[in-house]
């Protein structure tokens, strides 16, 4: 796989540390083994591609009938593609992007938390110690692991199949009796 | 020679209705919204865009629907006492798209009571809240909610609620399929006395107006239906353009109202097009229907309006009582309608309650309705476990979602001055234009009513069966578990409360300002109170009434 934003080293560090937060467990390979890593490859380097990797299509993924729609991505808006740049590129003291202030990037978060882990092996670190990159990963790894697999992240339908749930369940749904009865 | 006959800002359940009478009406209309179209074609046959999805990435941590906080930060404090402001960002925000925010919504659509257009006169005042009575009765209003109901598609029992309302006849749809838990909290409640009953929702149970039913995919609140099985506010928009004399403009930002040289009458609206370049369409009256957010901060922006310095005061949310009920066993609450029950018991009260008030020191307490439902997606419970050793193996046990039962009170929350949107001289928006601020925080009576309603429904759990209760309020008040929770109420009402006497109210009792009659608000912001039920199916309904008597002026 062609990494967009991570290099071989942060991938492994981001898969390692993904698999600590949120652990194997049954059938669960744990988050990492899972795809986060891939998960916030994407994320990081959604703008490597036109549409940019942030919003899923629809109106179905094909995994319970109807044609596959999230493989194709949405375009966004003028507006819309400034304010995921700036989230995830960070603002980089462009006028246009600092009408608040300065913002601080996904990207610098992730490379420079990664960074000042130094040497320390990730199965090592003390991840408490670096409370910014461990609260972003951890969000990425929960969306990773029980979010749809078009984002890079739950392999196999693990996540779902580990807390036996449907994920997306159009246009079969569910039937009356399956909502109301134990 | 106007563009529009009217011009009408915001496209959400408001903006819809008025743009669907006022073209029935044969009046032309242009709607701007200032977020994305995700929702339909605005070509014939404006079929869906296929958008929309059970995603939860997308939907809920993506910023789908807008508004982006980056973009559109809000700001909020509980009063003056915090400074200029203690959040920057997501404050309670409801969808910024065309549609607005009948997407968030999963549908529950309850009529008032005759006493909830009448709370002054019948149970008198409060000190410290502005409680009025509304311009309108229920006698007035039943007509307009027999036709909000049948024009958003409405499935309900209309002899399942012994408190309810009069009404002309039945829903327009039987109610759907009953959730798993309600088989539990229903009984349950009934052995401790309360009335639960089929909640009123705008899902379709059957066939209705050209839509399928609802296939209990279980992705309601916070998203868009796939299917359209949810009427509010596609049924309304299709109608619209369907007719021709409709026109809407997405990703169009207003600006201000632009008025006459007498600074009396509304000309048109100036906004930016989708590139930001300035446009200025002119009509012969305006409708605003941007929420009781959006709303006061574009009169605010505009000038216009404020002769009372009224606009953006009685802001109101709902406090909401969030009772948790956790079982031994899985309640599979992701499958079907988000909730299926309601109960009014204490919006009607007991002797119980009325002891609770006199402690208090309050002459009465009102709550607001129950709604018995489950929680959310796998995500939401991933991000609210403790990360590391046991985070797995929660998920896979999911006691907070699977197992999870919970009860959602909307309190009343009795209107104050002080509670209010601003502009934030500090934060702006990626336009530049001030953001707004809000400035809340709950009237005692609110607290107290929180407070004695908390473990009431934790007791209807214990009876359902679950072996863990607990309470918290939003937003967070002195002594629940969570004292310093923002508002997430999804509820805005009242920042341009309508009333009989200009000196009091922001709008009459057609919704028109006061200062320029030729502007119509056409939202939950006139609501004088708040009650104690979802404020969709009454703004809906006010909209109507408020549209057809702008259109017979025309």
């Amino acid at each position: 796989m062609t990494l967009r934003f991570l290099t071989e080293h942060e991938h492994d560090v981001v898969r390692q540390l993904a698999d600590r937060l949120l652990p194997p467990h049954d059938e669960f390979p744990g988050a990492g083994a899972a795809g986060a890593a891939d998960y916030v490859d994407r994320i990081l380097g959604a703008f490597t591609t036109d549409p940019p990797t942030i919003w899923a299509g629809g109106p179905y993924s094909g995994r319970q009938g109807g044609e596959p729609g999230f493989d194709e991505y949405l375009p966004l808006s003028r507006l819309e593609e400034l304010a995921w740049r700036t989230r995830i590129e960070g603002s980089r003291g462009l006028p246009e992007r600092e009408w608040n202030g300065p913002v601080r990037g996904w990207q610098e978060v992730y490379r420079e938390g990664i960074a000042a882990l130094g040497d320390t092996p990730a199965l090592e670190v003390d991840v408490d110690a670096h409370p910014e990159l461990q609260q972003l990963l951890f969000e990425h790894a929960c969306e990773a692991s029980y979010g749809a697999p078009e984002y890079g992240g739950n392999r196999d339908l693990a996540g779902w199949r580990m807390i036996g749930y449907a994920g997306d369940v159009q246009p079969r749904g569910w039937s009356d009796a399956e909502v109301t009865g134990a | 020679m106007p563009d529009f006959d009217v011009v009408i800002v915001g496209s959400g359940p408001g903006g819809a209705t008025a743009a669907d009478v006022l073209t029935g009406a044969g009046r032309s209309v242009c709607v701007l919204e200032k977020g994305r179209n995700h929702l339909l074609a605005l070509e014939a046959p404006f079929d869906g865009l296929g958008h929309l999805s059970n995603d939860e990435v997308k939907f809920g941590r993506r910023h789908f629907l807008g508004p982006d906080p980056l973009l559109e930060p809000r700001s909020y404090r509980r009063s003056p006492a915090d400074g200029e402001r203690t959040t920057v960002g997501d404050v309670n925000n409801m969808p910024s798209t065309v549609g607005g925010a009948g997407f968030h919504a999963d549908g529950k659509l309850p009529r008032y009571r005759e006493v909830d257009f009448r709370l002054r006169s019948e149970l008198g005042p409060v000190e410290g809240a502005e409680v009025a009575d509304w311009p309108v009765d229920y006698a007035e209003m039943e007509p307009f909610y027999d036709e909000a109901e049948r024009s958003i598609g409405v499935a309900g029992d209309h002899a399942g609620n012994p408190f309810a309302a009069w009404r002309s006849g039945p829903y327009p749809m039987p109610p759907g399929a009953d959730m798993f838990l309600t088989t539990l909290t229903v009984p349950a409640s009934e052995r401790l006395g309360y009335h639960p009953y089929r909640a009123p929702t705008g899902a379709n149970s059957v066939e209705y107006d050209g839509r399928p039913a609802c296939n209990n995919c279980g992705f309601c609140a916070f998203y868009g239906c796939p299917i359209e099985a949810k009427g509010d506010p596609v049924a309304m928009l299709r109608r619209a353009l369907g007719r021709g004399s409709c026109e809407i403009r997405p990703e169009s930002v207003a600006v201000e109202i632009v008025l006459d040289a007498s600074g009396k009458r509304a000309q048109g609206v100036r906004y930016l097009d989708p590139e930001g370049a300035e446009q200025v369409v002119t009509a012969r009256a305006v409708v605003v229907a941007g929420g009781a957010f959006e709303t006061p901060r574009f009169l605010l922006r505009s000038g216009v309006g404020n002769s009372s310095d009224l606009v953006g005061r009685h802001l109101m949310f709902h406090l909401q009582t969030i009772a948790l009920g956790f079982f031994p066993f899985r309640l599979h609450a992701y499958k079907g309608r988000d909730v299926t029950h309601l109960m009014d018991d204490p919006i009607v009260g007991d002797a119980a309650t009325e002891a609770a008030a006199r402690a208090a020191g309050l002459p009465y307490l009102r709550g607001g309705i129950v709604e018995h439902g489950g929680s959310g997606h796998p995500i939401m419970e991933a991000m609210h476990l403790p990360a590391g050793a046991q985070h797995s193996a929660l998920m896979a046990d999911s006691p907070m979602r699977d197992k999870m039962v919970a009860f959602t009170m909307q309190g009343e929350d009795l209107p104050q001055a002080t509670n209010r949107v601003d502009l934030d001289p500090g934060v702006r928006d990626v336009w530049g234009f001030p953001a707004g601020r809000i400035t809340y925080s709950p009237h005692a009576h609110d607290v107290a009513c929180a407070h004695h309603w908390g473990p009431r429904l934790e007791q209807v759990m214990t009876e359902a069966g679950a072996h863990g209760t607990s309470w918290v309020t939003s937003p967070g008040t002195p002594g629940s578990r969570a004292p310093d929770l923002e508002p997430m109420s999804k509820h805005w009402m009242g920042t341009t409360r309508m009333g009989a006497d200009p000196a009091s109210s922001v709008c009459d009792p057609w919704q028109r300002l006061w200062d320029v009659d030729n502007v119509v608000i056409a939202d939950s912001s006139v609501f004088p109170t708040s009650t104690g039920y979802g404020p969709t199916l009454t703004l809906v309904a006010l909209a109507i009434r408020a549209s057809r008597a702008l259109a017979g002026s025309l």
